[in-house]
């Protein structure tokens, strides 16, 4: 996948270049941020329910050492193979060696964001492994050679018909369809054969319950069940934070989880891994990657309460109008742009500035992180240790210089507002963003604090 | 009762209007109300952009010129909830957190301080609210459609007490506007395309007017109509409510 070293805002501005395209992805997005409202508000408890989820996170954060231990224990109890993994390269490395064990070259892959954060699908490219992608959506933005751009709907940048000409070029469908039904056929009977001839499924894990040592795989297309069935050796990769204390709060989350991605009361999978039929393996890989330094940052610590729900993409008008790809990692949009510095704050300290900070996100998130705020937080993190534009810098310290003094304040206002009345081409010209596609406000004769003098008495 | 009025930088040098019909408003509701001539600026713009260490300055000045009122009161959802949040100074802490507690936006003061029942204003008009989302998520002066709780809206409160007023539905209610600050600038493409689609959405309902609590929102929104060649105008809410 294509590395880039545009920021945001550069491929904010590639995608806006086709503005119908902009407004379709805004309106599919829309739809579904509408459909999770009425989804939320068939239920009174609604807000009970993310107060909840967001007290069992917060208790699971506290304690992970404790119920990570927990759950490992439980999980060998049953008969899974347990593995921990400090880092991307470490997963990775574990996941070869499994594949390299049971002696296979081709695997079956249900969606799995960490994965995706590992860079898993290239890793094992390098060294000859195929991986098929077993999400409808993952499926075709492999076939595409892209990565997702939405965490739960990874193919929403892409129209109908850009998926048939996919399927044209790589299932040998017939050029110019794009009947949705008959292309959902076409990567059903495509996949079914990968399901069948797979000896080797790798899932992602939703939920982690310490109690039991079980896990739970939620999808919409069964697409997990189907690899992790058929197959010999099951591979679940998990983040440390997709601990869960107990079952009983299970239903706290799928109630929450599904509402707040797609306004569904439930995914139509919410499978239980448990322990391993006779003459199978499940393995299950806990990853750390950057979580424990995220956890140890007192303002950041509660983005791993995150369930991957999406609802704070959806709603982002920054997201629905710049589309996934244009936030350069893995989880786009809000949540993603308070987890990728965490990772490389070099790489992705244009995220934190990719927001308008309406506070929109944190209002959907169903386990109540504080999103916006800790956009906020990032942006003080990121310029204190140095990952700011030096125009940028410059300017903030005149203006800074400007506003500190209520004397230059006045004659800075006075100069703006003559130079905007006098000499409007120094403001009115191309170098000024502002002005590229709006007007400049009209200067008015007296600003505020002149007209004051002048009418009243202090 | 003696208030401070804080006028937001930009008000003060670009929208006068809407400064001085907060003052006459607040004078015709029985309201003392004194202008501190030496302010400047709330510090959000530097904050905002992640150089908050650079507001000393500013918080300086803002406690100087403040301290000495009751109440504080300012025609800005957006610098109010700023000064609300992180309005500090070391040295004076609980000078600062004194203002944070007594600033308030002015249609949340007219209804929960002054609590206004009925004005003497006339705007027979069309008019579209925006909601400004500082105003609204941060100082919650309305309700938010993404929460299950009860409608409410200050703004709105107030504006249905104007005579002859036309006020619209919108398609999205409390959708950003894309200003944010220095993002306006700094994110450009998504900025403006933000302010067109809020724009044709009170276009779209016969909008003749597009009020709202922060005039930043507005200069925004009042760019592109502008650059559009629309007729349609923004209002401040202070114009409004004190119109006619």
């Amino acid at each position: 996948m294509e590395q880039t070293t545009k920021d945001h805002s550069a491929l904010a501005q590639q995608f806006n270049r086709d503005e119908d395209r902009v407004d379709w992805h805004d309106e599919t997005l829309w739809w579904i941020r509408e459909k999770r409202d009425k989804a939320a508000h068939q239920l009174p408890e609604w807000e009970s329910l993310r107060e909840a989820a967001s007290q069992i996170k917060n208790n699971t954060l506290s304690n992970l050492h404790d119920y990570l231990l927990q759950f490992e224990q439980n999980a060998i109890a049953n008969g899974l193979q347990v593995h921990w993994a400090a880092d991307a390269a470490e997963h990775n490395q574990i996941v070869h060696r499994i594949i390299n064990e049971a002696n296979v070259v081709r695997i079956v892959k249900s969606k799995s964001m960490l994965t995706e954060e590992c860079g898993l699908n290239e890793y094992l490219a390098k060294r000859g492994i195929e991986v098929i992608d077993s999400d409808l959506g993952e499926r075709i933005v492999q076939l595409a050679a892209e990565p997702p751009s939405h965490i739960v709907l990874p193919c929403i940048h892409k129209k109908k018909e850009e998926i048939g000409e996919l399927f044209h070029q790589h299932l040998g469908i017939e050029a110019n369809i794009s009947d949705p039904q008959f292309l959902t056929e076409t990567a059903r009977q495509h996949l079914r054969e990968i399901f069948l001839t797979r000896k080797l499924a790798l899932t992602g894990v939703n939920f982690a319950i310490a109690e039991t040592g079980e896990f739970v795989v939620c999808t919409n297309e069964g697409n997990a069940d189907m690899g992790a069935h058929l197959a010999e050796v099951h591979i679940a990769s998990m983040g440390i934070e997709k601990i869960i204390p107990e079952r009983a709060h299970l239903g706290v989350f799928l109630r929450l989880l599904t509402r707040s991605a797609t306004g569904q009361p439930i995914t139509t999978y919410s499978s239980h891994f448990k322990r391993p039929r006779e003459g199978k393996k499940i393995h299950i890989i806990i990853v750390d990657n950057g979580r424990t330094v995220q956890l140890g940052r007192k303002d950041f610590r509660n983005s791993l309460k995150c369930i991957r729900c999406a609802a704070c993409m959806n709603t982002c008008p920054v997201y629905r109008r710049s589309g996934g790809h244009s936030y350069h990692t893995a989880v786009a949009g809000p949540i993603g742009s308070i987890l990728a510095p965490n990772l490389d704050m070099k790489k992705y300290a244009d995220l934190p500035f990719a927001s308008t900070l309406c506070g929109s996100c944190s209002n959907v998130c169903p386990v109540k992180i504080d999103i916006h705020e800790q956009l906020y937080k990032w942006r003080q993190v990121l310029v204190k240790n140095g990952y700011t534009p030096t125009a940028k810098k410059a300017g903030m310290q005149l203006m800074t210089w400007t506003l500190s003094s209520p004397g230059r304040y006045h004659m800075a206002g006075k100069a703006g507002r003559w130079v905007l009345k006098n000499a409007p081409f120094a403001v009115n010209n191309k170098l000024n963003p502002w002005y590229r596609q709006r007007d400049m406000p009209e200067a008015p004769e007296l600003s505020f604090s002149e007209w004051y003098k002048q009418n009243k008495k202090n | 009762m003696k208030v401070g009025l804080f006028v937001p930088c930009y008000v003060d040098q670009f929208y006068p209007g809407a400064a001085i019909a907060t003052l006459k408003l607040l004078e015709k509701l029985g309201v003392e109300v004194v202008y501190p001539p030496k302010q400047t600026c709330c510090g959000q713009p530097m904050a905002n952009s992640g150089f908050e260490h650079l507001t000393i300055g500013c918080n300086e000045l803002f406690i100087k010129n403040f301290e000495e009122f009751e109440y504080i009161v300012a025609p800005s959802g957006s610098c109010v909830l700023h000064i609300r949040d992180h309005l500090h100074d070391d040295k004076q802490p609980e000078a600062a957190k004194s203002i944070s507690n007594k600033i308030y936006e002015l249609t949340a003061f007219l209804t929960d301080v002054l609590k206004v029942k009925k004005l003497s204003a006339k705007f027979p008009h069309r008019v579209g609210i925006h909601q400004s989302c500082h105003g609204q998520r941060g100082l919650h002066i309305s309700s938010m459609t993404e929460l299950v709780a009860p409608e409410f809206s200050k703004p709105l409160s107030l504006l249905q007490m104007v005579d002859g007023i036309d006020l619209l539905q919108l398609s999205r209610k409390d959708e950003c506007c894309g200003f944010g600050g220095t993002f306006c600038v700094t994110e450009e493409a998504v900025s403006v395309k933000m302010g067109k689609d809020r724009v044709a959405d009170h276009l779209e309902h016969g909008a003749e007017y597009i009020t709202g609590v922060d005039m930043s929102c507005l200069m925004h929104m009042e760019g592109i109509l502008k650059r559009q060649g629309s007729k349609v105008k923004v209002i401040h809410i202070a114009e409004i409510l004190n119109a006619g």
